[in-house]
């Protein structure tokens, strides 16, 4: 008899991805692209010098649009959507009751945990391919495309910036899996779901906040908040690949540790629900 | 099928105390041999529902240890769990998922099934419990009792060894507590061990081979339906103009609580239980001859079987208020 190590995982992702409020949440996000496109487009080509970065790129390149969707969309609409996921993820099994069928399963409380965790990851990932691919098609619809001019001044191919957005999208996921283990922690400490999603998004956005005030500079560099849109680097030939490399540290720390706090908190939880 | 002499269920001064300061299970031993039915009886709050939790690992346990099928628990979960059918404090599923998807959930996380038989073991189990129509609707659309079908479905996915059902009739009307309750013996008869909780006398008695009784956290009673009956106290009332001697005689003979009660007429009665409690019962036939011999008119002897209900109101207290 062979066991199947992803059938569990399967059955998540059908969870979380069949739900229709889920799907709501990545049908919102990709409004995102939409509404940017159509407002470029029907604004005066002059209007640039304001706005989201790229902003002003997208009359020329279409491409830029997935970039600009990404920028607006991640200091909020992204890591919302993933806080409401995350925090449903174990709070929600156990306001529904459904935590204990699972492990009397058996299914072990740290396989569940890796399961839940990983397919959180996985929307993260879908959310931000959402903005990313609608931005994609959006801005080659209503946009001219073809060879790309990076910020810093050189000039790629096409395929070659399609690569570099892909690798854009690729960041933001991983950027987002750090809220994911904040959520998924949080989920293991209530029984409401709310709760959970609500506390994800308000830390999330204190932090915003705090990276945002000069007079405390000093914390920045440890906020899981500040690597968010170093992404822009991407854009650039050579790419500096400093500032991501700290993002994809610092997220890899808030990860291992909200991880383990949340572990240590399932593994040792009564469930009485 | 060698006998297994390892008990399905053996707790040792098991013992939940939440943090509220609360004892809600106190240092219990219960012993559920192989094979049997055995009925977990209580009033609300008595405890059931926490001792269950604890028997699965839900709820770790303040004191104590136990060990399920001979294994030590919680150790030994991912070996013994999947032998185990478990219906907790009712029946819980995703609301947006049909029946069938629900169940399909829980296959996929039993790593001891291969997938291939998934389908085929999710529709036996809806059959088994009359869910086979209802199967492809969503969870919040089924009534109470087809919900708790759901949850028996669920704890009969694969052959178990043993079975805990923690009220299982909940909320079932007359015919679904007859299939239930058809549904256990025949578990019963194909050799699992069923462990089914209750508040209700009269269901445990239909269906158990041995009972167990809670009152608040403590087991009062643990034996079988048998001994229950027993010491449920046969007792004998003799009606008598004489009853001081008479009740001297009992005495003499053994039995237990021996008490004089004046009735309205010439006679009084004089009530004793049969057994003290450790010997055997005192034999009314010698009772009789007895009392002739020693002189002591005897109007009218009657024994008396208390019911059950009865006794179990006297395991556990009488009256409205919930255990605390
Ligand atoms: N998580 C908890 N925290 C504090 N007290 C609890 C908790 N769970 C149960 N209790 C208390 O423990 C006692 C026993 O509850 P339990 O649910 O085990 O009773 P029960 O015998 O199953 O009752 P019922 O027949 O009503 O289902 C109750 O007084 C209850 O209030
Ligand atoms: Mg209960």
């Amino acid at each position: 008899m062979r066991s199947q190590p992803l059938r569990l995982f399967r059955s998540e992702l059908r969870l979380v991805f069949g739900r229709r409020r889920n799907q709501a949440l990545l049908a919102v996000l990709s409004t995102a692209p939409i509404l940017i496109g159509i407002a470029v487009r029907v604004s005066s080509p002059g209007g640039d010098g304001e706005g989201p970065a790229f902003l002003g790129q997208i009359t020329q390149n279409g491409l830029f649009l997935a970039f600009t969707a990404l920028t607006v969309t991640l200091p909020f609409f992204l890591p919302l959507s993933v806080a409401v996921v995350s925090g449903e993820a174990i709070a929600g099994e156990a306001s529904s009751g459904t935590l204990r069928n699972l492990l009397v399963v058996p299914v072990d409380r740290t396989r569940l945990l890796l399961v839940k965790y990983a397919s959180i990851v996985v929307f993260g990932l879908a959310a931000a391919l959402v903005v990313w691919g609608v931005g994609l098609i959006v801005g080659l619809l209503l946009f001219p495309h073809g060879a790309v001019t990076l910020l810093s001044g050189t000039t790629v191919s096409f395929a070659n910036a399609l690569g570099r957005a892909l690798l854009v999208a690729l960041y933001v996921a991983a950027m987002l899996a750090g809220v994911g283990a904040i959520g998924a922690f949080f989920s293991t400490l209530t029984e409401v779901p709310m709760g959970a999603m609500a506390a994800t998004a308000v830390l999330t956005i204190i932090s915003e906040i705090v990276g945002a005030v000069p007079q405390v500079r000093v914390i920045w560099p440890y906020l899981f908040t500040t690597p968010w849109l170093a992404f822009g680097d991407l854009l650039r030939s050579p790419v500096p690949l400093h500032a991501m490399a700290i993002g994809l540290l610092t997220e890899g720390v808030y990860i291992a540790l909200f991880l383990l706090l949340a572990w240590a908190r399932l593994t040792t939880k009564d469930i009485s629900s | 099928m060698p006998a297994d002499p390892s008990p399905a269920i053996a707790t040792r001064g098991l013992t939940k105390r939440f943090r509220s300061g609360q004892v809600a299970v106190d240092g219990i031993d219960l012993m559920v041999p192989r094979g049997c039915v055995y009925g977990f009886l209580g009033p609300n709050g008595s405890g059931k529902t926490t001792t269950i939790r604890m028997l699965l690992g839900l709820v770790s346990a303040t004191e104590g240890e136990h060990e399920l099928l001979g294994e030590s628990m919680p150790a030994h979960a991912a070996s013994v769990l999947p032998r185990v059918g478990a219906l907790v404090e009712g029946p819980a599923f995703h609301p947006y998922l049909s029946g069938r998807a629900n169940l399909m959930r829980l296959d996929a996380g039993d790593r001891s099934v291969a997938a291939a038989g998934a389908g085929r073991r999710v529709d036996e189990a809806l059959e088994r419990v009359g869910l086979a129509a209802a199967a492809g609707k969503r969870y919040r659309n089924y009534s109470l009792g087809m919900r708790q079908r759901l949850g028996l479905a669920g704890a009969l996915l694969r052959p178990r060894d043993l079975l805990v059902l923690d009220e299982p009739t909940n909320g079932l009307d007359p015919q679904g507590t007859r299939e239930v309750r058809t549904l256990v013996r025949e578990l019963g008869a194909e050799g699992s061990t069923v462990f089914l909780s209750s508040h209700l006398l009269s269901e445990i008695e239909q269906v158990s081979t041995h009972v167990g009784v809670m009152s608040h956290g403590r087991l009062v009673f643990q034996g079988t339906l048998t001994a229950l009956r027993q010491a449920a106290g046969v007792r004998v009332r003799v009606e008598t103009t004489r009853p001081d001697e008479a009740a001297a005689v009992m005495r003499a003979l053994g039995t237990g609580t021996t008490a004089v009660h004046a009735t309205s007429g010439v006679t009084s009665s004089v009530v004793a239980d049969l057994s003290d409690g450790d010997g055997t019962p005192v034999d009314t036939a010698q009772l009789v001859e007895q009392l002739v011999k020693a002189g002591v008119p005897v109007h009218e002897v009657v024994v008396e079987r208390p019911d059950l209900e009865d006794l179990f109101v006297e395991l556990t207290g009488e009256g409205f208020d919930v255990d605390q």
